[in-house]
């Protein structure tokens, strides 16, 4: 589904990603951790199409395709979905219509007639239950005076709206508190099909005991040093980050 | 008449042959003010750059030209005008329809709407209820400054007039049609004069257009009076065309325990300048100014505030926007004065513009002037582009480029039209404001009014 090779990138001449290779396959769930700063949100926006990361060197490919050929509106209507580490506030433009204009730019996309006005709202409260989010936020504008959570619930709940082929999650289980996490999860559990995949960045192994990965890497300072299965989570959980330091190190004097 | 400009000196001369003219017809009350407004007048003369409330609009361009029509009334105008018929649409309000500054309508120029209520001909007023208008008439347009406002005072003969007795509450809105029309460049100034009693409910709509493709100057003053725990809103709708030059002064004096607001929604006009004056008069009155502007091409838009605070526990808000295309320019001057005994006040003011283009241009400036102490206040002011992070977020949806930042400029926008309570026009303000940043916009008198 995706091909990272050799990924490189930088923003404002500064080198952030320093050679990044990664596949995800069909029905995969990864999940990124690593420091702060290591580059995890940078990498989720050269994938998304943010225009101030330069891509330096390599490529990817999302389902056959040139991804980094594409605008941003392209990469979510070709399935791409990006859950903002830090969702942005949207005053005076409505959450209706907003959804309304996405779902139907993806249904134009797939040569599908635009939701009627009923069908539309008869969608939006389906996927309010899923994801459990208060019918009343869905009335205001984007994400404006949301809390930290209801923030980070509202990026579920438009993924769960659009229906992605692969979903980057951005920490969203930062700043929840454990309803909310386990809410975020089923969310993510019920739109996991096994054509579709998730690359789930955190910072806690405990979202990872509802959201099970299939593989798990860590960043640090631009590369990947370590990819294995879930019980890296665990092992990092319980010892931190040095000792992976400490193993780059070793291999760089090596 | 010593060092006065040449167009000052133009319109001197104007007043001095038509003066006897305008007398002839309009109520003795309206006379009384004439020959002192214009001794104002001629001392101030015609707004430049060097006054400082116009120092970024220029207004010669408008002022110097030489109109064909100068609408001195005559009793032949009041006919012709008789002869427009209008009707206005859709929307569920009382209508008054204005054409170049009269009221178009001989036989019944003043209308009783039920609960007393009168609306109509300001002129026609004067002559039927002089006690009313002798304790309102020409007692809130206050200005050392602006020799526009002097004269009007000292030429206008006809306007809108609106009586809303005490304790009624009129639930439509009365809705002005301000028409202009004429086969000739043409000047045109008019009077309204508002009174809303104590504890009485009322909301007009102003909706201004030009409807042929001739030069037109119009200078409007607006004196509003609201009454002890009143509430009252008034809405302009500004769409006028390129050649069009549209100045309005209003000036709203409030009672204790009052609540006004005033709402200028400009989306098309050559140059546009809107003073609003809010005069708090009386303790815990609450005052609301609004502004929104679209402009692009050559427009210049011109809102100019005046927040009078003078007497305690009073609280005032401001809210203006702008979004400027191409060269457009716009300047935004915001004045919060508190006088010393205004303790206790709140005041808020806040000015957001956005530029789409390199080459438009936007002056913004508070002025607080804060002579109490327990005063809370609070201003800003922002000119930008618009916000990438927000754009970003809005095509990661997959939503192009061109819908989002429209959808980006409309939630801009829709933060001021949110203000207006009359749903209906809520919905049209968001739907005018949508085609015209769509570009689909030339003038919203199709659907606004009807004319035949
Ligand atoms: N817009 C920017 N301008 C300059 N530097 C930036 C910008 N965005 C990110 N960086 C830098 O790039 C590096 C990687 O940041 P990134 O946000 O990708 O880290 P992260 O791994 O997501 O960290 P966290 O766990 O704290 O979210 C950091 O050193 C950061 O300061
Ligand atoms: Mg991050």
């Amino acid at each position: 589904m995706l091909v990272i090779n050799n990924l490189k990138a930088t923003i404002s001449g500064k080198n952030i990603l320093k050679g990044i290779s990664l596949k995800v396959k069909p029905g995969e769930i990864h999940a990124i951790m690593g420091p702060n700063g290591s580059g995890k949100s940078t990498l989720a926006a050269v994938l998304a199409g943010r225009e101030f990361v330069e891509v330096t060197e390599g490529t990817v490919t999302y389902l056959g395709k040139d991804l980094l050929s594409m605008s941003p509106e392209e990469r979510a209507k070709e399935g791409i979905f990006l859950g903002f580490q830090y969702p942005i506030e949207i005053p005076g433009v409505s959450m209706v219509n907003f959804m309304k204009t996405a779902v139907n730019e993806h249904r134009k996309h797939k040569g599908l007639d635009p939701l009627s006005a009923s069908d539309f709202l008869k969608l939006m409260r389906e996927k309010k239950e899923m994801v459990e989010i208060d019918s009343k936020l869905a009335n205001r504008s984007v994400n404006e005076g949301f809390s930290g959570g209801e923030k980070k619930k509202n990026e579920i709940f438009q993924m769960a709206m659009l229906e992605p082929r692969l979903a980057i999650l951005d920490e969203t289980d930062s700043g929840l508190d454990i309803d909310a996490l386990r809410i975020v999860a089923n969310g993510v559990n019920k739109i996991k099909r096994p054509d579709n995949s998730f690359i789930v960045i955190t910072h806690y192994q405990r979202l990872l005991d509802y959201i099970v990965p299939d593989v798990v890497h860590v960043l640090y300072d631009g590369r990947i040093v370590k990819t294995a299965g879930k019980e890296l989570a665990l092992e990092l959980e319980e010892k931190g980050y040095d000792w992976i330091k400490k193993e780059v190190e070793n291999s760089i004097l090596a | 008449m010593n060092g006065k400009s040449e167009t000052t000196e133009k319109y001197l001369k104007l007043y001095h042959d038509n003066i006897d003219k305008i007398s002839d017809n309009s109520a003795p009350y309206l006379n009384s003010f004439r020959e002192e407004a214009f001794g104002r007048f001629s001392e101030l003369g015609i707004p430049t750059k060097k006054d400082e409330a116009y120092k970024y609009t220029n207004l010669s361009l408008f002022f110097d030209h030489d109109y064909a029509s100068y609408f001195i009334p005559d009793a032949a105008d009041f006919e012709k005008a008789e002869e427009f018929r209008c009707d206005i649409s859709d929307m569920d309000t009382h209508g008054i329809v204005l054409l170049n500054g009269f009221y178009p309508t001989i036989n019944e120029k003043l209308r009783q709407l039920p609960s007393g209520v009168w609306i109509g001909s300001l002129n026609a007023a004067a002559k039927k209820f002089p006690e009313i208008i002798e304790k309102h008439y020409g007692k809130y347009a206050h200005t050392d400054t602006d020799g526009l406002v002097h004269l009007n005072t000292a030429m206008a003969s006809d306007g809108i007039f609106v009586y809303v007795p005490e304790g009624v509450i009129l639930s439509k809105p009365v809705q002005v049609v301000n028409l202009v029309q004429a086969e000739v460049d043409s000047f045109s100034q008019h009077r309204n004069l508002i009174i809303v009693e104590k504890r009485a409910e009322f909301s007009i709509i102003i909706c201004d257009h030009t409807l042929s493709p001739k030069k037109f100057l119009t200078n409007a003053v607006t004196e509003i009076f609201v009454g002890e725990d009143a509430h009252f809103d008034i809405i302009r709708v500004q769409n006028e065309h390129n050649a069009a030059c549209k100045i309005t002064h209003t000036f709203i004096h409030q009672e204790r325990n009052s609540v006004a607001s005033s709402n200028n929604m400009t989306l098309h006009g050559g140059l546009i300048r809107n003073s609003t004056y809010h005069y708090l008069g009386g303790e815990g009155a609450e005052s609301h100014s609004f502004g929104l502007f679209l402009a692009d091409k050559w427009q210049h838009v011109d809102n100019f505030v005046n927040v009078d605070h003078a007497f305690p526990h009073c609280t005032s808000n401001q809210l203006f926007k702008g979004v400027l295309d191409d060269m457009s320019t716009g300047t935004f001057n915001g004045r919060i004065y508190v006088r010393p005994d205004a303790q206790g006040t709140l005041a808020y003011q806040k000015n957001n513009n956005i530029l789409l283009t390199d080459d438009a241009k936007m002056d913004t400036k508070p002025q607080l002037e804060i002579y109490a102490d327990d005063v809370k206040c609070s201003h800003g002011a922002t000119v930008g582009q618009l916000d990438g992070d927000a754009l970003f977020y809005l095509q990661s949806r997959g939503i192009n480029k061109r819908e989002a930042r429209l959808m980006l400029m409309f939630g801009f926008a829709h933060e001021v039209i949110q203000n207006i309570k009359i749903e209906p026009l809520r919905d049209r303000m968001d739907n005018l404001v949508m085609q015209r940043l769509r570009g689909e916009l030339s003038r919203c008198a199709s659907c606004m009014v009807k004319c035949g």
